[in-house]
């Protein structure tokens, strides 16, 4: 069933030559739309994510629902096929239902909007926005569950719904979204930024026509999206070797919180003329637990070319009109295409976990564009309770660890690796939550070794000054973020908890509803970034200078082959080190990802990390066919 | 003379703005009605020669010696140009234990869309890692103390690190807003150690919550800090040997208002934006005299064009600074900067064959190729002189020659990949670049909530007067002003500035939770402090001009929205008036209020010294006949065709004199384009204003 589109002027648009000049202008028009819309939002909204964090992400699109400028590129063809109702002037539509539309939210945390743009009469273009909702209910705080078996665990769902129903907003059914969640005014107030965000790419949409007419604003849209093909098209034959040689990446998230792991995922990249082919036969079967990850096809098109737009011309507009020129298989059941009703709310480790497997992919067709693997993660800190005044707090945090070593140089230490994220200020944690950060600081040493070192990883100390739960969502405590060119891996992640009598655990990288008390510490450690380029290859006053800034230890330098005395570079004892260690480890590897399989990787695993290692998931019945 | 005679306009006043390439001064002479103007080359090297010059110069031209100025107010770059050119001082840095990398992770931020990760480099922050220090000492959200100064740790820890060759110290605690007493203990003790080095705590440049910002904020303010302070002293003792010891040298700062030197020298980090408020400034002035209170103002360059809006006579400011890659929480008018202007590349990107304009620029050297200076690559001002907007046979600040054939060979490079003539991409190029301008007018504009067809747009800066009328007609902004000596705008807004002074607070609290006399004794406290400063520098308690901001939000946002309201306001509609104010505000700039509770998150009163008076510069009315100015006859190129079009000579226009487009208006450092369809009307005071021909306030009777 497909929606029907209630248009009270029939008169058909007509494609007409835009000059290329005016498309210029066009396509800058709608750029500051859209900047303008996260400039709203960000402002607005009240819940640290959104607006602090800035886990939300608008997008304009043609008449047709193709996103002409945007992030994410469009869920919303899938909608319009989808939906089973009219659409009109005046309806803004929500939902946060991954599985009825196609993946294009991946779990209900994030409430996504969209509104059809209608003028004189004729839909013109679409506007939409989504932004993760610090709560939408479910069985725990912050409604990211690891242990959910079924979606229906993880909140209240929402279908594709008219939240504004020509013009009027249907205060019953953002009611009833509101009593279910433990944070309604934060909900509400956000809800409100993204409409006020929507509106305002309305009224640019409209001037845009009011400006150049609108059959040239309607051709100049499509002409945008033939520009991105025609460019992306250049890319993809640049990057991508024809012929049926087939380039093949895997890698792993480490467990779904439930003692089983590794994960595998796994992709086939090759090209037939013009167009690249991702084949993830191979993925393993979808999981009992809630780290299932709904990978839209469509999203994954996105993905693969904002990732290498950034390598050539980041200035070319980013858009839906590569699409033809991609094909994603995905096979269904496997842990990228879960089945309803898996539960998905802690998607967030493959869905950063996909950028390594598309970096080592194409790396092999590109070896100078080859990153390590970085901070590819969003890790949870969620923390609530009721004070001592018996009101409830919650907190829900994103954190941040080392962008990889790049072939432009060494990664950040601590930085975010998704668009426009930030992190949320510490004054304002003990301002507003029981919380005192005692240290928020790198960790030497955690970056890997390289020519260009991957970025150190964060620790956060948190004394927890009230009693309440926390619940950590990490990875990467097991497999390490591997390096490249000869590189070394960055360090892992780890959790420490000191109760105040003393006695300290390690917590594993998933848990939930840990309980605390005032006064427990507990030590957040992300991972660093993967080295990129041979470590005996940098610079040694680099190496220097990086141990007076308290990024690499006395120690740590060795892994370079520099040996620091008394705040210098011993060279002579450099020079032999590095020739010792030339030898000793022969000819370096395209990756290096720190161990040789994963059995040997289990089997150092509890004395490496204190725990015992995950249980190879056992896939039954047709899990286990897909799995073959 | 004394000071409180000087601040009452006493004897001569001298406005001096400092630019890369030119020094521009204005001399008022209030008791006789004149003002001078002079306009003589920078020397970057140490620019207080570039100013001593242009001192002697304008003397000279107005027949006055030195000793009759008594106010001399500048506008300087000297703090931008530090931070761009990253020329500024070593800086140490001394953090509450436990952040010592509170610069380095920053705010996680990486710019560029998805993948932006891949090819950012981050730039190292100002104050190095290796000389950082961390204090054992920790202070709570409220204030309380929770863990006690080490004094003794601290202390050796400073030895080491005052002796290691920094040249300014930051101290920036942790929660140091809520309470600063270990800041300046360790500022105390570090001036026992190391009496010389200048020492910039947190709580006192930026009292506001959010560690980075603060941090960063007050590390910038001892790296700039070396350099203005020796540049301001240095200046002083200048003018004091020529002027005598009573001339009152004052700072222009990036909110627009006059600081005094001292004030300037500890707190540089205010002088941003002192360039660019300058023609803010003079904008507002000329605006002022002309009659118009609604002003968005375009300061377009060689490289970089800067826009702002003036509402009601006033300037928007906002409080934060960017300057490059570098973001402060200072106050400062709200200036956008677009990295367009005449010298602007454009080109042709082989994937996409678009044609992009910036943000390349191809500075003054080797400049645009019309210079004949080496330069190739095709700019705007290259379109300018292909389209006839730039005539070849007119002259640039006095010497330059301008090659049109050298221009019309460098845009053909980008026009033959596009398929078009030199002309046709040459105006391809001339609106891409208004384009740009225009998303910065956009942003100080509707962005904030206001519509661009109820302001006018004045243009100044080398090529403001170019694309002025291009740009009026994009936004709909009528009528567009070119004033009279648009290249020493800025100057203007020096001499006619007012002094400024704000005290902050940051007080977070719901708003319920405190009574309007609390509130009202926290704001005459700070009227008290901001006023210290005011009353050294001669301001008489009845000159001074009061007013408060409350910054406030819904409890749970991050923003937060500054609220102006009078003294005599806040008497009488207390906080609930501050939170009806902020409901109407947020609606307007957002679309929607929220019933929630209100926050307050901070207090401010800012206190301004008397307005200057003005300088009558009207001239005799000379008829609306034009012909008298005209030069020569000319063609330029616009909307698709080449049309015959006047030159005119500024110098000769005379008020109430209609200059009909295509027109193009030469002078001394500027070139005005009058498109076809505008006509230009010299107003009393020498604006060119232009409108369209047919609207409605064309004719001046109208208006």
């Amino acid at each position: 069933m497909v929606a029907k589109i209630v248009e009270t002027n029939a008169t058909p648009f007509e494609r007409v030559d835009v000059d290329p000049i005016t498309l210029d202008i066009v396509e800058n028009a709608l750029r500051n739309a859209r900047n303008e819309m996260d400039a709203v939002l960000f402002r607005t909204a009240m819940s640290p994510g959104i607006r602090e964090q800035h886990d939300a992400f608008p997008l304009i699109a043609n008449n047709e629902g193709k996103m002409v400028v945007g992030q994410f590129g469009s869920f919303l063809h899938g909608f319009i096929n989808g939906y089973e109702g009219t659409i009109e002037d005046g309806d803004i539509f929500i939902t946060n239902d991954p599985y009825s539309c196609n993946g294009a939210v991946s779990h209900l945390n994030d409430w996504l909007m969209m509104m059809p743009i209608f003028q004189e009469g004729r839909l013109v273009s679409w506007a939409a926005m989504f932004g993760h909702m610090t709560d939408v209910g479910g069985k725990v705080p912050g409604s990211l569950p690891t242990d959910a078996k079924m979606i229906y665990e993880e909140g209240m769902i929402v279908p594709p719904t008219k939240i504004f129903r020509r013009g009027a907003l249907q205060e019953e059914i953002l009611n009833l979204l509101l009593a279910n969640t433990r944070m309604p005014e934060w909900n509400k107030s956000d809800f409100l930024a993204i409409i006020a965000a929507l509106r305002l790419a309305e009224r640019r949409v409209r001037e845009n026509i009011g400006r150049f007419g609108i059959d040239t604003y309607i051709s100049a849209m499509w002409d945008m999206l033939d520009r991105n093909k025609q460019a992306m098209g250049a890319i993809i034959r640049m990057i991508i070797p024809e012929g049926p040689q087939k380039s093949y990446f895997e890698d792993w998230i480490d467990d779904d919180g439930m003692g089983n792991g590794p994960y595998k995922i796994a992709c086939t990249l090759h090209r037939e003329g013009d167009v690249a082919h991702f084949d993830f036969t191979g993925c393993d079967p979808q999981s009992d637990s809630s780290i299932n990850f709904l990978l839209n096809e469509d999203m994954f098109k996105m993905f693969f070319g904002a990732f290498t737009i950034n390598l050539f011309d980041p200035h070319i507009l980013f858009n839906d009109g590569f699409y033809d020129l991609v094909k994603v298989y995905i096979p269904e059941g496997c842990i990228l295409k879960p089945k309803k009703p898996a539960a998905l709310s802690c998607r967030t480790h493959l869905l950063g976990r996909i950028f390594d497997l598309m970096g080592g992919l194409l790396g092999q067709g590109a070896p100078d564009a080859l990153n390590a693997a970085g901070f590819s993660d969003s890790p949870h800190f969620m923390y609530s309770g009721f004070n001592a005044e018996g009101e409830w707090y919650q907190l829900f945090q994103i954190g941040f660890g080392g962008v990889p070593g790049r072939p432009v140089g060494d990664g950040p230490d601590g930085h975010s690796m998704w668009p426009a994220f930030t992190n949320v200020p510490n004054e304002f944690l003990e301002a507003y939550f029981p919380l005192r950060i005692r240290e928020y600081a790198t960790i030497p040493d955690s970056g890997g070794a390289g020519k260009h070192r991957g970025g150190n990883g964060i620790t956060i100390a948190y004394e927890l000054m009230e009693q309440g739960q926390i619940s950590l969502h990490d990875d990467r405590w097991l497999t390490y973020p591997w390096g490249v060119n000869g590189g070394e891996p960055g360090m892992r992640s780890t959790k420490r908890l000191v109760r105040t009598d003393g006695s300290e655990e390690n917590l594993p990288s998933k848990c939930d509803r840990v309980q605390v008390n005032p006064g427990d510490m507990l030590y957040f450690n992300t991972w660093g970034g993967g080295g990129w380029g041979d470590p005996l290859e940098r610079d040694p006053e680099l190496v220097l200078l990086d141990l007076r800034r308290g990024l690499v230890s006395v120690d740590g330098a060795r892994r370079y082959g520099v040996i620091i005395v008394n705040g210098a570079v011993d060279a002579a004892a450099t020079q032999a080190l590095r020739a010792e260690m030339a030898t000793a480890r022969g000819e370096t590897a395209l990756f290096d990802r720190g161990f040789a399989d994963l059995d040997e990787l289990k089997a150092r695993c509890k004395a490496e990390t204190g725990f015992a290692p995950p249980v190879a998931p056992v896939f039954r019945g047709a899990r286990a066919l897909a799995a073959e | 003379m004394t000071k409180q005679q000087v601040a009452k306009g006493k004897g001569l006043r001298l406005g001096v703005d400092v630019g890369g390439t030119f020094t521009d001064l204005l001399l008022l002479d209030e008791a006789r009605g004149r003002a001078f103007t002079a306009k003589v080359p920078s020397t970057p090297s140490d620019s207080s020669k570039g100013v001593l010059n242009g001192i002697e110069r304008i003397c000279q031209s107005a027949g006055i010696s030195p000793e009759q100025i008594s106010q001399v107010m500048h506008g300087t770059t000297v703090a931008t140009n530090t931070v761009l050119t990253t020329s500024g001082a070593r800086v140490g840095l001394v953090t509450t234990k436990g952040y010592r990398d509170t610069l380095q992770i920053a705010r996680s931020y990486v710019p560029g869309g998805l993948g932006g990760w891949v090819i950012w480099n981050k730039t190292p922050p100002l104050a190095p890692l290796e000389d950082t220090i961390e204090a054992e000492e920790r202070v709570g959200a409220k204030g309380e103390v929770v863990v006690a100064l080490n004094e003794a740790q601290i202390r050796a820890a400073l030895e080491g690190l005052l002796a290691s060759g920094i040249e300014a110290l930051t101290i920036a605690l942790f929660n140091s807003y809520a309470n600063d007493a270990h800041e300046r203990r360790i500022a105390e003790i570090a001036q026992e150690i190391a009496p010389h080095i200048p020492v910039s705590t947190s709580a006192s440049v930026m009292p506001e919550m959010y560690e980075y910002e603060r941090t960063e904020t007050t590390v910038v303010n001892s790296y700039v800090r070396p350099v203005v302070s020796s540049y301001v002293a240095n200046l002083q003792n200048e003018l004091h040997a020529r002027m005598g010891k009573d001339v009152l040298l004052q700072i222009l700062r990036s909110d627009g208002g006059l600081s005094s030197a001292q004030a300037a020298m500890e707190h540089p980090v205010n002088l941003l934006m002192s360039g660019p408020a300058g023609g803010v400034a003079g904008a507002l002035w000329i605006a002022k005299q002309a009659g118009f209170k609604n002003l968005l103002t375009f300061d377009m360059g060689g490289t970089s064009t800067d826009v702002a809006l003036i509402e009601g006579g006033t300037p928007r400011t906002r409080r934060e600074t960017r300057v490059g890659d570098v973001t402060v929480r200072a106050p400062s008018i709200d200036v956008r900067t677009v990295g367009a202007g005449g010298g602007s590349i454009a080109y042709v990107p082989e994937l996409t064959k678009a044609l992009r304009v910036g943000p390349q620029s191809a500075g003054a050297d080797p400049g645009p190729a019309a210079y004949a200076k080496g330069g190739e690559a095709p700019t705007v001002t290259d379109a300018n002189v292909v389209l006839g907007y730039l005539p070849a046979d007119a002259r640039l600040g006095g010497d330059m020659e301008i090659s049109r054939d050298l221009a019309i060979k460098a845009v053909t490079a980008v026009a033959e990949p596009l398929g078009k003539t030199a002309e046709e991409a040459a105006e391809g190029i001339v609106a891409i670049v208004n384009e740009n301008m225009c998303g910065a007018l956009r942003l100080v504009s509707v962005e904030q909530g206001f519509d661009p067809r109820d302001f006018a747009l004045i243009g100044f800066g080398g090529a403001g007067p170019l694309h002025v009328n291009a740009l009026a007609r994009l936004i709909n902004a009528w009528p567009a002003i070119v004033p009279p000596g648009p290249g020493v705008l800025c100057a203007y807004g020096d001499a006619t500035t007012r002094l400024r002074n704000e005290a902050t607070q940051t007080y977070v609290t719901a708003l319920s939770e405190i009574t309007d006399a609390e509130a009202g004794k926290m704001l005459d406290g700070l009227r008290e402090a901001a006023a210290a400063d005011l009353t050294k520098e001669g301001v008489t308690a009845e000159e001074l001009d009061v007013f408060y901001q409350v910054d406030i939000r819904y409890r749970g946002q991050g923003m937060k929205l500054t609220i102006d309201i009078t003294p005599e306001e806040f008497a009488a509609d207390g906080l609930a008036g501050v939170a009806r104010r902020f409901d109407a505000e947020h609606e307007q700039l957002f679309t929607f209020a929220l019933d929630a509770p209100h926050e307050l998150v901070g207090l401010r009163t800012v206190v301004q010294g008397a307005e200057k008076s003005f300088i009558n510069t009207e001239a005799e009315a000379g008829g609306t006949d034009a012909s008298g100015a005209i030069v020569q006859p000319t063609q330029l190129y616009a909307d698709g065709k080449w049309s015959d079009a006047q030159i005119y000579d500024r110098g000769k226009l005379r008020p109430e004199n209609r200059i009909p487009g295509p027109a193009i208006v030469t002078e001394m450092d500027s070139t005005t384009l009058i498109l076809p369809g505008h006509v230009g009307v010299i107003d009393a005071v020498g604006n060119i204003l232009i409108w369209p021909e047919d609207h409605p306030k064309s004719h001046p009777k109208a208006q």
